[in-house]
């Protein structure tokens, strides 16, 4: 085997091997990035949106929750949250952290204004209409 | 070891495992918190834990990556570092980033650390494992060139072995599959799936390269067998880990908003992602059983032969367990993948570090080997820490199963928080397991306080009179 299969071959299979399935990941990768728009309704983010994914990203909100089943599994699911709960739900719940009920797993307070709270729900409402192959599979999340 | 200047990667050991003690201490109070989620909550919220765990994590593996990449370079190029003083000035540098962004974490409001680091500017922070101001990220990308510079001009001036350029390409490609952490774009589902090219990129891409290379070099080192037999088992190994990694990065598209086709190419690469890991088995206890020496020092043997199994269960088959769509569909976002996750980075990238740190220290020390009995204090360390960190898989995959089969896939699903509470004895038991976990840690940690080198006149003696 030695002498049939050398090093250099096996070297390259490795680099050879290596380049082909990145330029064919660099081909599918583009033709994600066309239809992703479509996907999450690109269209639909506002600047309230926008904004509003700026305030949970600087929350750190995935360090205890997911999104899209990213994240942490210390607290429910985000993605769909807006179906589950609804957006009066949502606004009322966000500053009425941290229940305080013992053993019970603690939301922080964070001090957002109605604004901000405005602009939180409105990403919510953005990321529950994404296409996501029918994820999760039922409302809980 | 061969030349003065492989003494740099000593502070950077310590400092990985000084980290590394750090890291766990965090996923004993996150575990806790699942639990009793008022303990400590006022003070140490668990998404200050959980960023805390995760982000040593990776800082300690970093570590303990540059401080073998030192050690390994000079003596594979038969040279002296192209600059140690360099490397220590870098070692420094990233010691305070990382403690400073530690202590940011812990005593300043996440949005308010957003805002006093400029996050404003080019945002970058809020995405797990990168959850790093901009500042730090900026520094770990200075810190990386200093390495690579030093690891590149050293690769220059001396001997070209195929193992330096394994290593040195694949930690370039560290670097490189950095960088996307400052692209983090407003549209959700383009974040996560860059968000990948870096996670999954590191730990079942470029990582698992730099893992054959540390474990290749052991190998080299104990054995005595030919490198020309080993450097071809490696590349045979990274060429699998490659051919089914890149497109089996699918596997994280699949629900997360990119185009159906991910389901079908993701579940089938994927599905092939184990094999490597079968071969690295294969290749380390081949190449073992054909050693022309025996090497005293046993304990860095039993790492280098456990990091493949382990590697074999958490990446492999914990990984293949939740890898094909349907099955993901159903497990997708559970503790299914924090078990894979703890096995997988322990298994793989934790226990490769900890077989260089335990081959490579007792060398920098001025030995070959510890003394016995230090060694046998290594050697339960080994166990405890893998018994613990199998039953914390176990545990986790308990509260698994216990999410599909009230939450995922009921008839009427219960609540997040409702399915969480009945897992409850699976948490106590990831607690207790993480407990037998820490003994281990500092029964390895205990042994680098027993003094002494491996005495063979007095070895021989012993087994002979058995």
């Amino acid at each position: 085997m030695q002498q049939i299969f050398t090093k250099a071959m096996a070297r390259n299979i490795f680099l050879g091997g290596a380049v082909f399935f990145l330029i064919i990941y660099l081909l599918l990768t583009y033709d994600t990035w066309q239809k992703i728009p479509e996907r999450d309704h690109a269209n639909l983010m506002t600047a309230s949106v926008i904004h509003g994914k700026y305030l949970v990203d600087t929350n750190d909100c995935i360090g205890c929750h997911t999104i899209n089943g990213e994240g942490s599994y210390y607290a429910p699911e985000l993605g769909n949250v807006y179906k589950r709960r609804g957006p009066a739900f949502i606004r009322v719940w966000i500053p009425a952290q941290p229940t305080g009920a013992p053993g019970r797993r603690q939301m922080p307070h964070f001090n957002f204004s109605q604004k901000q709270l405005t602009d939180i729900i409105a990403y919510l409402k953005w990321l529950s209409n994404i296409d996501t192959n029918n994820w999760p599979p039922n409302n809980q999340g | 070891m061969k030349y003065q200047s492989q003494k740099v990667a000593m502070p950077y050991f310590v400092a990985a495992l000084v980290l590394f003690l750090g890291q766990i201490v965090f996923g004993l109070i996150g575990g806790l918190q699942y639990v009793d989620g008022t303990f400590l909550s006022t003070v140490l919220p668990f998404n200050v834990v959980h960023m805390s765990h995760t982000n040593l994590l990776i800082i300690w593996l970093l570590m303990a990556f540059m401080g073998a990449a030192y050690y390994i370079v000079p003596e594979e190029a038969q040279t002296e570092l192209y600059s140690p003083k360099l490397a220590i000035i870098t070692f420094w540098v990233f010691l305070i980033a990382a403690v400073l962004t530690l202590l940011g974490y812990l005593f300043v409001p996440y949005s308010e650390l957003a805002r006093v680091t400029g996050n404003a500017l080019l945002p970058t922070m809020g995405r797990g494992y990168l959850e790093q101001p901009l500042p730090t990220k900026v520094g770990i990308v200075l810190v990386a060139l200093s390495l690579l510079f030093n690891l590149t001009m050293t690769l220059i001036k001396g001997r070209k072995t195929s193992l330096n350029y394994l290593l040195i390409g694949s930690l370039w490609g560290l670097a490189l599959l950095f960088l996307p952490a400052f692209y983090f774009p407003n549209d959700t589902v383009k974040a996560s799936y860059s968000w990948w090219w870096i996670v999954h990129g590191w730990v079942e891409g470029d990582w698992e390269l730099i893992l054959g290379a540390l474990l290749g070099f052991i190998l080299i080192k104990m054995t005595g067998v030919d490198r020309e037999i080993i450097e071809k088992w490696l590349y045979i190994i990274i060429a699998l880990t490659l051919i089914s990694g890149i497109i089996g990065i699918g596997h994280h598209y699949y629900y997360i908003g990119a185009p159906e086709y991910w389901i079908w190419l993701g579940s089938i690469f994927s599905a092939m992602e184990p094999l490597p890991f079968f071969l690295l088995i294969f290749f380390a206890f081949k190449i073992f059983s054909q050693r022309r020496r025996e090497h005293p020092n046993k304990a860095a043997a039993l790492w280098a032969k456990g990091t493949p199994v382990m590697a074999l269960l958490g990446a492999g088959i914990w990984g293949f367990m939740i890898t094909l769509a349907p099955v993901q569909y159903y497990t997708h976002g559970t503790n299914f993948t924090a078990a894979h996750g703890h096995l997988a980075f322990f298994g793989a990238y934790a226990m490769v570090s900890l077989a260089i740190i335990s081959y490579a220290m007792p060398q920098l020390r001025g030995r070959e080997a510890n003394s016995m009995k230090a060694q046998h204090w290594e050697m339960a360390g080994f166990w405890l820490m893998v018994v613990g960190m199998i039953s914390i898989t176990l545990a986790l995959t308990g509260a698994g199963i216990v999410t599909v089969f009230l939450q995922r896939a009921a008839e009427n699903p219960l609540s997040f928080m409702q399915t969480d509470h009945k897992a409850r004895v699976f948490f106590w038991l990831r607690e207790y397991s993480g407990i037998v976990f820490s003994m281990g840690l500092l029964a390895y940690l205990t042994s680098f306080f027993i003094p002494g080198e491996y005495e063979y006149s007095e070895e021989t003696k012993k087994a002979l009179n058995n």
